[in-house]
């Protein structure tokens, strides 16, 4: 029996295993019972988390904006989302006329599915995670598709040509920037040897935010691209096409759209501070599995607070900047630099810190030479079709009854 | 191995089902007063024009097929990435020789202006 | 009957009656729905057969980028949520007794080869495997011609859908 410090999970685990099988339970239905248990708990308090994360969301966007942010229902706000949650479960579901009606409900349950799966893979410390898949990185890519296939469902069911031309757009947008994504993914691969996310972890002397800093800029940028945030929330938000695909849902599908963004903003920071900045890893973590945990939801936070930042303070891109930026800056980047990443770490294998070093530096030059080259390039110039417009002049003689009536 | 398909496949049932839970009891819970003017597609407020389809440009497919170009090439690349560590240098090479060619073919792309949003 | 085989019979019938509605549809977006439903449940047959980088693969290249691409193609089509009949043709009964001759020939011949009823195991512990699987493509005496060329399949396909998709009003 390991002892509950060491490893609870593992403990409970042990104790709930002699239970069923005092009780006679056969092994292998003790076995289902304690899987359908650990993924129920892992999805039920992802789910439930989302409530504290909308309320840290709103305050921290206030203050950015220079007010405070919810705090009338509670102190400081806290039972805000359980108020917005109360209401969002008595809003009606409004579902139009001729909507396909088992993919207009699907949709935003397959939003939320694809981005509680991630969770599964998630190592919170050295053993307690859902599965060390050692296929990892390949299922996390793959259940962002899935996301992407309940976008186009719902742009498509609606019924609605708007929502169809959001749903392309949106579908567009995650697309194009999932290219740099999985090949910025490939360079924590080459670095640790595996594909399981829980080896990359343990892989992780020197976190791979000082060896590949080109790939942690890449996946946070595309990352935040692909969860529709500001500022690339162009295709959702409110005010661009009547917000977007999903302008034909109402009440709690809606409000599953919206728990699955945030979720997925977390997740996304959960993820590139796994793979980025070391995840449970920090001194003493191995002894007291406690400690890991703490340290990954630290470093969380931290990149949390900065996708947050982003979302307040810069404007949104255009559609064409945007695509702009990805394939004609960001995919070449990630190319270039999985490239000489692959190259320079290869001779230097048996010294970890001089290919750290080396990769510091290489990655230093190539993000530089691509800034200078193709960021110019990536500015386009629009030409010029008409003359500006001269300004109003007020004419000559109105201006004397104006003076005699000011004050 | 099975056994971490099988917490995979429950953890799925799970996650499709939690929302699918939330979004039936919220069904129970809400009001239903469906009315004609309610139930018509949203337009701007204004009755509906024609029916709901619209001019498809090829350029979300040129999107979509240059994805599916890349996410081919990752996953030829996902192996050799593993790998990495039990290769000799020209291996290594091989494996960057598969990515200059793809980034050639980029390179033709842009330059034959098919992946701007026009 | 162990539960791998309930869950491999399970997953096949989801599987073969899913292909089977592709075929039948009567709107060609049900169609198109019910492939990437296939695709999912041939994903699960891997899982099952501990392929599991596979697997993997399977949703994110099939699921993820040619069931939107197939999606994308549907909605070129104009009339997609039109009724276009019943699908079958006057003579499915001949298709049918054909297919299933077909079938029993060969279940016959693999009953007649001795490995049919041998459980194999990969030689290789699962980690293993996918390191394997890396050497094997860039080795000189194994596969890595066919992964450069692979690589030149790409970049041709790229530019033919290109050429293929591209406007012609713009210049």
């Amino acid at each position: 029996m390991t002892p509950w410090y060491q490893d609870p999970v593992q403990f409970i685990a042990e104790w709930l295993r002699g239970v069923l099988l005092g009780w006679g339970m056969p092994p292998s239905g003790v076995e289902l019972v304690l899987t359908v248990l650990g993924a129920g708990t892992i999805a039920l308090l992802a789910m439930l988390w989302v409530v504290f994360l909308i309320w840290y969301e709103r305050k921290l966007i206030g203050r950015i904006q220079d007010r405070f942010g919810p705090n009338r229902v509670g102190p400081w706000g806290i039972f805000q989302p359980i108020a917005d949650m109360l209401k969002i479960f008595t809003k009606e579901y409004i579902t139009p006329e001729g909507v396909d009606r088992v993919p207009y409900n699907l949709a935003p349950i397959l939003a939320v599915a694809s981005v509680l799966l991630i969770w599964a893979v998630i190592p919170f410390t050295m053993t307690v995670m859902g599965v060390n898949l050692n296929v990892g990185i390949v299922y996390i890519i793959a259940s962002g598709g899935l996301g992407v296939l309940g976008i186009i469902l719902a742009g498509w069911s609606s019924n609605n040509k708007y929502a169809l031309l959001g749903g392309f757009r949106a579908v567009a947008q995650l697309v194009s920037y999932e290219v740099p994504m999985v090949v910025s993914l490939l360079i924590p691969v080459i670095l640790a040897g595996s594909l399981g996310v829980n080896d990359i972890v343990m892989a992780q002397r020197i976190p791979y935010l000082l060896s590949a800093p080109v790939a942690a800029l890449i996946f946070f940028i595309t990352s935040m691209a692909e969860t529709g945030r500001s500022p690339f929330d162009l295709t959702e938000a409110e005010s661009e096409i009547v917000a977007g695909f999903n302008i034909e849902y109402s009440g709690l599908k809606f409000g599953m759209f919206y728990v699955a963004e945030f979720l997925h903003a977390f997740t996304v920071s959960l993820l590139f501070a796994t793979l980025f900045l070391g995840g449970w890893r920090g001194p003493l973590a191995e002894q007291v599995p406690l400690l890991g945990f703490v340290y990954l939801v630290v470093k969380t936070f931290v990149v949390y607070f900065v996708v947050i930042l982003f979302r307040g303070s810069l404007p949104r891109f255009r559609i064409d900047q945007m695509m702009d930026l990805n394939w004609k800056l960001l995919t070449p980047l990630a190319l270039v630099s999985l490239v000489v990443s692959a190259l320079v770490a290869k001779p230097l294998e048996e010294m970890p810190l001089a290919q750290t070093l080396a990769l510091l530096v290489s990655n230093g030059i190539v993000l530089i030479l691509f800034i200078e080259g193709t960021g110019k390039k990536v500015q386009r110039k629009r030409e010029i079709v008409g003359k500006p417009r001269p300004l109003a002049v007020p004419h000559p003689e109105e201006q004397q009854p104006a003076q005699s009536t000011g004050g | 191995m099975l056994s971490e398909w099988l917490y995979v496949g429950v953890f799925f049932l799970i996650a499709m089902f939690l929302p699918a839970a939330a979004i039936f009891i919220a069904g129970i819970l809400a009001p239903k007063k469906p009315n004609p003017i309610k139930s018509s597609t949203y337009e701007c407020g204004i009755e509906t024009v024609g029916p709901a389809w619209i001019q498809f440009k090829a350029q979300y497919y040129i999107y979509t097929l240059v994805f599916l170009v890349f996410d081919v090439e990752v996953v030829l690349l996902f192996p050799w990435a593993v790998a990495y560590h039990q290769l000799p240098l020209f291996a290594v090479v091989e494996g960057v020789i598969f990515i200059l060619i793809l980034l050639g073919g980029l390179l033709y792309a842009w330059r034959k202006r098919a992946l701007e949003w026009l | 009957m162990t539960g791998l085989q309930i869950a491999f019979l399970a997953i096949a019938a989801v599987t073969l009656a899913s292909a089977v509605l592709v075929v039948s549809s009567r709107k060609i977006m049900h169609a198109a729905l019910w492939l990437v439903l296939a695709l999912g449940g041939i994903a699960a047959l891997f899982a099952t057969l501990e392929a599991s980088f596979f697997a993997a693969v399977q949703v994110m290249v099939y699921i993820g980028a040619i069931a939107i691409l197939i999606i994308f193609s549907v909605m070129l089509t104009r009339r997609v949520m039109e009724d276009t009949g019943p699908q079958n043709t006057r003579y499915w009964p001949a298709a049918l007794v054909v297919s299933l001759g077909v079938f029993g020939g060969i279940l016959f011949l693999f009953l007649q080869w001795p490995g049919f009823s041998v459980e194999s195991r990969p030689g290789l512990e699962q980690g293993d495997l996918l390191v394997r699987f890396g050497q094997a493509l860039v080795s000189p005496d194994e596969f890595v011609v066919p992964f450069e060329v692979a690589s030149i399949l790409l970049v041709a396909a790229m530019i033919g859908a290109m050429i293929i998709a591209r406007d012609p009003s713009r210049k």
